[in-house]
């Protein structure tokens, strides 16, 4: 998805895509719109390579005894699936594409306060992704992408260390992105912004900056830790010197949950940003959606417990982090309803944006709620390692973070690419990708109430007729990805040519012009009013 | 960030303390104070860690918001601390049943 | 303000594009380096908390082993540490006056400590190996050493050595950093790149050489001091 590949339109207005030309003006830019755009470029590469893994899982069961791969395969092919997809393609989406074009734009400042430290972020997560990308050549990894001890440390001699060292790696590519956007966030806002009139993606990128500051570093320590033992076996996780693997699943959840809602944060900050705009309202409760991103930042860290229920974990720790974890669905709620509240007497208008938001509410509700069969210690026993927590993390991953992606993309493609796409073939896309979505991942919530086992590259016959259902959805679900991944590509030369603000939307960014000059406005914005002014604008325009 | 020229001297005095709290942990090591002795040790580090902080570092004079940053992060430390021991503390609270203890059983 | 060549014309003053002005450029240095180290605070603290939980389990282990190490060398290069942090602080208040030469003795002063420090540790380190206590590599105490460690089981002692070499060694990386870019402050700081009104390099790193005093001020005790020493 190059844009290099532009014609310069003869009378085009100078813009951060025409500003200049060649692989240099990419590869050297501090630009953070132009930053975004490579991003853009290789989370879609790692999309594709983490849904081949899919493709190929999906046919694999289609038949119980397994169609095209040996056991030892199939391993590789889950593990890579899930630390490509989560820390490859849906950690960076929203935060690295969106947030880096958006924040500067929102807060009305000429760039992220640390240009330089952006784009080596982009190189690190490079970096980090060629480990990977050999590790995949050079045989794989069969751990799971949870990386458990001692599967990881002792048992396996797949290409532990390379993955170890990629993911390790691209720790701080989001590290830097975080730090990049609380600085913005907090010392870069235009005159008049303050923090209650910034829109609602500001919010929820900083409670996922929060996060990333936070717990990404006890990621990494903790790969670090793995790394050693797995290169000089010594015993760190080891019980034979007296370590606890648990200790590993407790260091790692501490990142990885709260990691999550680094997924599904940002995307939550897109829908707020759409349901306002396509239903004319101010979201109702802002300061509350607001606050509740700052919320579930805080809270999510404190349940990490709940992914190890039915480990050796005490019993009483787990009562702890099971009602900690229905408290963070609190502040989930309070988000959908809010939502909700919006649309009651808007005027909305469907707009491709507006499906994928709808999408969103929907499959994020099924995702949120199944989460709490799982944080309930007794049910947890009997779902724990079924394809119901395969169906349930989808959900919200997949229904609720990629949706939102989407719909995000969708919203402000207009301002990146300076070019309208198709609505006809949007709207189409957005509903095979929800048919797609459902009809690929529900059939596996009742595999797994059934009691299928996740992991595995058979199964018993009686599930086939399920699992075919979920096969043929993923390729629903893949027509549905590849559409936008097409008019989206043949809109940046033959799109009409977008306004400033196609969607009579307010906040900052649709201010300037489409697609943005390099210094993003002439002159900083002076903000007078809150975000979502649309009953103002409405006024005024009677 | 502050312009506060710090006099020369103060540094100094500071670091003397510091030096002053490095002779008294290592000396209080020798002496037997049972499970204090980790109490202490670390009661010690923390101080001379707020003295580095404070001075060195010049958060005296630094904003609110450096202060409750730094405040979070060790906070945040604590709760990883606390979290991950409510599991290794209250493990052996149900003793496990007496069948796993002994070798395992066998089959029916 | 005693150099005044080191005033520089005001359209040098390292204000970089994307800022209105020198003072927000400053706040936002400045939050983002304390970001940065709540970053390697929560970071070093995985390593502690492990280090914690092992050491509740294991005391008597990691007591042994903490007896194997020397404590009055400990001690002595906490002190080296401490005054290059003392040194560090006056270079950026000689970076706040404008006095030029004292910025670079200074800093080159907390470049040598910092130096002195890692030969120490380098010294300690080739002991763990004539000791043959390094977990993976040279594993395989004996005599005397043995008698030590046995008390808490051998194997725990292993672990925590572990933990030793994975803090100190991180610790270490962390100093060869910091002393690299003291250099490079050092060498701009000669060339006259810093004034009273603009030095924030300076004091970035200067937190950032702090922090890692604060690591090991911690390092020591838990390491070196674990259960006393009577
Ligand atoms: C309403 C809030 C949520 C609750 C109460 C919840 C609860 C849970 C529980 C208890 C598990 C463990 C299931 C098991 O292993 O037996 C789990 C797994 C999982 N959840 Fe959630 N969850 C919530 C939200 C989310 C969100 C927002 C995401 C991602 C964006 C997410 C992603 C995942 C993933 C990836 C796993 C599987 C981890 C693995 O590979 O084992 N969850 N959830
Ligand atoms: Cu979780």
């Amino acid at each position: 998805m190059s844009t290099a590949t532009l014609e310069p339109r003869v009378h085009a207005p100078r813009n951060y895509l025409n500003a200049d030309y060649g692989w240099k003006s990419w590869l050297f830019t501090l630009d953070h719109k132009r930053i975004a755009l490579l991003y853009l470029v290789s989370i879609t590469f790692f999309f594709i390579v983490g849904g081949s893994f899919a493709v190929l899982m999906r046919i694999q069961l289609v038949d119980p005894q397994g169609a095209i791969v040996q056991p030892e395969t199939y391993n590789k092919l889950f593990t890579l699936h899930g630390v490509v997809m989560i820390f490859f393609f849906l950690i960076p989406s929203i935060p690295a594409v969106l947030g880096n074009f958006l924040v500067p734009l929102m807060v009305g400042a000429r760039d992220l306060a640390f240009p330089k430290l952006n784009l080596l972020s982009w190189y690190i997560y490079i970096v980090g992704g060629l480990f990977t990308l050999y590790s995949t050549i050079a045989g794989g990894v069969d751990t799971g992408w949870t990386f458990y001890t001692p599967y990881s440390s002792t048992y396996s001699n797949t290409q532990v260390t390379a993955v170890a060292v990629g993911v390790f790696i691209t720790g701080f590519s989001s590290i830097l992105t975080g730090l990049n956007f609380i600085v913005t966030i907090h010392k870069m806002r235009a005159p008049g912004l303050t923090w209650f009139r910034m829109p609602l993606f500001l919010w929820a990128m900083y409670a996922t900056s929060i996060i990333m500051v936070l717990g990404t570093p006890v990621l990494a320590i903790t790969i670090f830790l793995l790394a050693l033992e797995h290169l000089f076996h010594v015993g760190i996780f080891s019980p034979a010197l007296g370590g606890d693997p648990l200790l590993f699943q407790h260091l790692f959840w501490f990142y990885s949950h709260p990691a999550v809602y680094i997924m599904i944060l940002p995307a939550m900050g897109v829908v707020s940003e759409i349901i306002a705009c396509f239903s004319r309202k101010r979201i109702f409760g802002y300061k509350i959606v607001a606050f509740s991103s700052v919320a579930i930042a805080v809270l999510g860290f404190l349940v990490w417990g709940h992914h190890m229920f039915v480990t050796g974990q005490s019993v009483y720790a787990g009562i702890i982090f099971s009602l900690l974890s229905f408290l963070v669905a609190i502040p989930s709620a309070i988000k959908v309803f809010n939502w909700t509240a919006t649309l009651y007497k808007g005027s909305i208008s469907f707009d491709a944006p507006m499906l994928y938001a709808m999408g969103f509410i929907g499959l994020f509700t099924m995702g949120g709620l199944t989460g709490l069969f799982l944080a309930s210690l007794a049910t947890d026993v009997h779902l724990n390692g079924t394809y119901f927590v395969v169906a349930h993390f989808h959900y919200i991953m997949v229904g609720g973070a990629v949706m939102g992606y989407l719909g995000g993309i969708h919203f402000w493609w207009p301002k990146i690419s300076g070019r309208k796409y198709p609505n006809g073939w949007a709207a189409l896309a957005a509903a095979i990708i929800f048919i797609g979505f459902n009809l690929t991942f529900f059939p596996q919530f009742v595999l797994g109430y059934l009691g299928m086992p996740r992991r595995y590259a058979f199964y018993p016959a009686e599930f086939q007729v399920l699992n075919v259902m979920s096969s043929a959805g993923a390729t629903v679900l893949g027509v549905g990805y590849l559409i936008p991944l097409i008019y989206l590509f043949w809109s940046m030369r033959y799109g009409p040519i977008a306004e400033p603000n196609p969607w009579g939307a307010t906040g900052l960014e649709w201010q300037t012009p489409s697609p943005p000059p390099t210094e993003n406005f002439s002159k900083i914005p002076v903000v007078t009013e809150e975000a979502y002014a649309y009953a103002e604008q409405e006024a005024g325009h009677e | 960030m502050s312009h506060i020229v710090v006099p020369q001297k103060t540094y100094i005095y500071i670091f003397l303390t510091l030096i002053g709290l490095t002779a008294l942990t290592t000396g209080v090591a020798y002496v037997d104070l049972g499970p204090f002795n980790t109490v202490v040790a670390l009661a010690i580090a923390f101080s001379k860690m707020l003295l580095v902080i404070l001075f060195f570092m010049n958060v005296r004079n630094s904003s609110g918001l450096i202060r409750i940053i730094i405040v979070a992060a060790f906070f945040w430390f604590a709760l990883l601390i606390a979290f991950t021991m409510s599991d290794y503390r209250t493990r052996t609270w149900t003793p496990a049943p007496d069948s796993w203890s002994s070798a395992p059983p066998t089959h029916p | 303000m005693s150099d005044a060549e080191a005033h520089l014309p005001e359209h040098h003053s390292g204000l970089a594009h994307q800022f209105e002005d020198l003072e927000q450029q400053q706040e936002s240095d400045f939050l983002g380096i304390w970001l940065f180290l709540v970053t390697e605070i929560m970071f070093f603290g995985g390593l502690f908390a492990a280090y914690a939980i092992y050491r509740f389990f294991y005391f008597a282990a990691f007591e042994g082993g903490s007896h194997i190490l020397d404590a009055r060398l400990g001690a002595a290069n906490t002190a080296v540490l401490l005054g290059s942090s003392l040194t560090m602080a006056l270079s950026v208040r000689s970076a706040q006056t404008g006095n030029r030469r004292a910025l670079v003795v200074f800093l080159i002063a907390t470049l040598i400590l910092g130096g002195a420090f890692l030969g120490v540790k380098a010294y300690e380190y080739n002991q763990k190996f004539v000791e043959h206590v390094v977990p993976g590599l040279d594993w395989a105490p004996e005599g005397e050493v043995l008698a030590r460690l046995a008390p808490g089981g051998v194997q725990h002692a292993e672990l925590y050595f572990i933990f030793y070499f994975a803090m100190t060694g991180l610790h270490a990386i962390h100093m060869v950093i910091g002393m690299g870019l003291l250099i490079w402050l050092a060498i701009r700081g000669r060339k006259g790149d810093f004034t009273p009104h603009y030095f924030a390099p300076v004091e970035v790193v200067g937190l950032y050489w702090h922090f890692v005093d604060i690591v090991w001020i911690f390092l020591f005790p838990l390491l070196y001091l674990i259960g006393g020493r009577y």
